[in-house]
């Protein structure tokens, strides 16, 4: 009798789409059972009905064989069923201890407990083999040790199966060497452990048995060890093989961006980044690769004049970058494709047309005098919806109402539209699914073949060996190497550079 | 009075007992709004909770003739406008500024209605016999230099008002409760996760800060005066949650900032003898208030401000 019995579990969210469609999802007591597809394929739908966080249109539930109501995450941790989410729940002003045990804090007298408290947190870990230091303040800690504290606190309320939900998103290939550790040490301690992902290489290290889905479906259930990442990918995708990507060849003109011993402290004084030094030239990608949190962010809205350096210089095509507004750097041709598009790459209750003239509504044609004019902005919209392959049916609908890879569309087209000398891509396929994200590469392609200088900083390993024409690697806010040809070096290789365990030597530093 | 005189009068013991006296009604509101602020649900409406309370002290103290029977009225009436408050913001989703400035308002108008329909006085409560509550006398203070005098013979809620920096200190740091608030206060999601009931902890944080802005209301009329004016608060109600912030969010913080709010009020009381024009005098506390948080803000920026984002400060946003 299986663990877990999920029998068809049909969801349909309120604005149509059919997330999950008649699924059949069965897991056994004791196996690290991987759960695999494209984004939006309903794999985390599944998991969230299955917590309690989703209620399905149709279908049941059966543990251990027991038909069972799922009605919120507490019916489902009283149940034995734990999640840890992507985005993980924590508070960071609050110790390890205090967020482990929130909610269910020991106490003597009315009064918190604290020394119960660390008690308790430290033997939890030393019973789970996991290292950590419960007084240490959440928001101080890297993203592999905070995940480290939302799965012993998952484990403290009692459960018996763990569902992580794209666990290694985050993660350096060392880190998640350290989670799939904790994940085979909490199986040998029986319990039960659900991997949502779509990294083929991961599911095969790890899995006992491998669920695939599409389109809200199951493709099928089957062993790890009978399974090839090259019949998963066609399972996951629907086609036989892997895009393999194309690389134009790069023609590389001269320096459009230098970058001179930039330096930047932030509010809280920390040093963020630290004499970083580059270049990019016309017609080529630099790539820069860093475990999240190293200066990559900051470096780019320097770069895009949202923040102010501390100290050092930034010339563009032989020019001195000034300090000035946004306005006026992207008018010097610098486009930014922001990484949290949401949050500052549109605006979400504005309609695309006016998201597409957001940087240049003060221009002719699009307003005369302080007027909009509503003809040309239509006009315009609609050819840079047609030019950009935006699926949308108007241009006056807002872009709260495009999905993804749509939403990174209208940015893609704003920001391209213009030509620009240099393009700062922050994370540009971030949660975008294969379509979307070859969309995004094809354009980044295009622009180097126009000669435009681009400087992509990715999460994604592959993407950033795949794409760069050189690779920097960025740890503490130091460049720590930057690599001629990316594409003869592995992950692991890069990953002991993000994580400051190698250095290049000083004089190779300024790379080919 | 010459100015030597008063000089002589602010650098005495005198002075110092008056700070005490002065940021009494300012240190118990600021307690109270810090309890909302770290609730996430920061309450505008202290200053109409304690011109409320104030005014439902003096009406029920001068018709039973017990200061704490109206101590207990206005305690209620101000748990009763902040459950209204809680009301509005969490049952009808109303924003929670518009709805803490609207109470305010009726407060305003409210009191002066009740006022005028009592005591056919629309000014001051000067017609109703209402009764104060007591001074304390602290027998082990009696006789020490210096101390002494700062120290004892005040109003009991002056020395409320300190004691509760302590307890609210170890309220909010140190018990269940106060984890959980401050859990709600700095992201909801996570704290429903866990089980936490938002609501009903956001309920309890306000009706706690109404609680302590009702006991800094019930100060002025029934201690600080012994009456009741139209619109004595001042402004009180928002100096507190500028004490707030200035403190940093935490009680100790707050008390300081508390105090050096009392210091300007107590140096306008002094300087009121003096042949200065009164509306400058009467400016200093508001005065004091406005510098205090612009030098606050800028020493916080002074060092950063050159590396701030220009456009998109890293500042948490408040879900509401």
């Amino acid at each position: 009798m299986p663990f877990i019995e999920m029998r068809g579990i049909t969801k349909v969210y309120p604005n149509g789409v059919m997330a999950n469609h008649q699924v059949n999802f069965e897991v056994e007591a004791g196996e690290i059972h991987a759960l695999v597809g494209e984004n939006g394929a309903g794999k985390t739908t599944l998991m969230k009905i299955l917590y309690g966080m989703e209620r399905p249109n149709a279908g049941e539930i059966r543990i251990r064989g027991v038909p069972v109501q799922i009605r919120s995450p507490f019916d489902a941790i009283r149940l034995g069923i734990g999640m840890v989410h992507q985005n993980l729940m924590l508070i960071p002003e609050f110790t390890v201890a205090e967020n482990i045990l929130l909610g269910v804090e020991p106490h003597r007298w009315g009064l918190w407990d604290r020394s119960a408290t660390l008690q308790t947190v430290r033997s939890l870990a030393e019973r789970y083999g996991l290292s950590i230091d419960p007084e240490a303040r959440v928001a101080d800690l890297p993203v592999g040790v905070r995940q480290r504290v939302e799965i012993i606190k998952v484990l403290h309320r009692g459960v018996d199966l763990i569902i992580l939900d794209e666990p290694t998103a985050l993660l350096t290939p060392q880190e998640t060497q350290e989670l799939f550790r904790t994940i085979r040490e909490l199986v040998k301690q029986g319990k039960t452990v659900i991997l949502i992902t779509h990294k083929l290489r991961e599911v095969k290290a790890i899995s006992d048995r491998i669920t695939v889905m599409r389109h809200g479906r199951i493709v099928g259930t089957l062993p790890t060890a009978e399974a090839s990442e090259e019949e998963l990918a066609a399972w996951m995708i629907g086609r036989r093989a892997l895009p393999t990507l194309k690389r134009p060849p790069a023609r590389r003109g001269p320096c459009i961006l230098r970058v001179e011993n930039l330096s930047y402290i932030d509010e809280g004084g920390r040093a963020i980044l630290r004499e970083v030094s580059f270049e990019v030239h016309s017609g080529e990608i630099l790539g820069i690769a860093g475990v999240e949190g190293n200066g990559q962010s900051e470096l780019v809205e320097i770069l895009a004049g949202l923040r102010q350096p501390t100290a050092g210089e930034i010339w563009l095509d032989g020019e001195r970058l000034p300090a000035g507004t946004p306005r006026r750097i992207r008018s010097m041709g610098i486009a930014h494709i922001p990484e949290d598009r949401l949050r500052n790459g549109v605006a979400l209750p504005l309609s695309i047309a006016e998201n597409l003239i957001a940087d240049r509504y003060f221009e002719a044609p699009f307003s005369r005098s302080g007027w909009l004019n509503p003809g040309a902005i239509r006009r315009y919209a609609e050819d840079l919806i047609r030019a950009f392959d935006i699926r949308a049916p108007d241009p006056e609908v807002p872009a709260e109402a495009l999905s993804g890879g749509n939403l990174q569309r209208v940015i893609l087209a704003r920001e391209l539209s213009r030509r620009p000398r240099l393009l700062l891509a922050a994370q540009p396929t971030r949660g975008l699914d294969v379509g979307a994200t070859e969309a995004v590469h094809h354009f980044l392609w295009e622009q180097r073949s126009n000669g435009a200088a681009v400087l992509l900083v990715s999460a994604d390993l592959s993407e950033l060996i795949s794409l760069s024409d050189r690779l920097a690697v960025m740890h503490d806010g130091e460049i720590v190497a930057i690599f001629p040809e990316p594409q003869r070096l592995s992950e692991e290789e890069i990953g002991l550079y993000m994580l400051g365990l190698r250095r290049q030597p000083l004089e190779r530093e300024e790379g080919s | 009075m010459s100015e030597a005189e008063v000089l002589r009068a602010i650098f005495s013991v005198a002075f110092l007992a008056s700070v005490l006296r002065v940021t009494t009604p300012i240190l118990l509101p600021a307690l109270g709004g810090l309890i909302s602020e770290l609730a996430g649900v920061i309450n505008i409406a202290l200053e109409g909770i304690m011109l409320t309370a104030a005014f439902v002290g003096v009406v029920v103290s001068a018709y039973t003739q017990s200061p704490w029977l109206g101590l207990a009225a206005a305690l209620l009436a101000s748990a009763l406008l902040a459950l209204g408050l809680a009301f509005f913001h969490l049952e009808l989703k109303a924003d929670l500024i518009l709805s803490g400035l609207a109470l305010n308002l009726l407060a305003s108008g409210g009191t002066v209605f009740a006022l005028y329909s009592l005591t056919g006085d629309k000014g001051t409560s000067a017609a109703l016999a209402s009764r104060a509550m007591p001074a304390l006398n602290l027998p082990f203070l009696e006789g020490v230099p210096i101390l002494g005098p700062i120290l004892n013979q005040h109003n009991v809620m002056v020395y409320i008002a300190f004691l509760m920096v302590g307890v609210i200190g170890l309220l909010l740091y140190r018990t269940r409760w106060g984890i959980h608030v401050r859990a709600v206060g700095a992201n909801p999601e996570v704290a429903a996760s866990v089980g936490l009931n938002v609501r009903a902890l956001r309920y309890q944080a306000l009706v706690l800060s109404g609680v302590l802005a009702g006991l800094g209301g019930v100060y002025m009329s029934m201690g600080y005066l012994q009456l009741f004016q139209r619109d004595m608060i001042a402004g009180r109600g928002f100096i507190a949650l500028a004490a707030v912030f200035m403190g940093g969010r935490r009680p100790l913080g707050t008390m300081l900032a508390a105090l050096l709010f009392g210091a300007a009020d107590a140096l306008a009381n002094q300087l009121g003898a003096l042949q200065i024009p009164p509306q400058w005098v009467q400016m200093i506390p508001y005065t004091a208030t406005v510098s205090a948080l612009a030098i606050y803000a800028l020493s916080q920026q002074r060092v950063t401000t050159r590396h701030r984002p220009l456009m998109f400060p890293r500042t948490q946003t408040r879900k509401r």
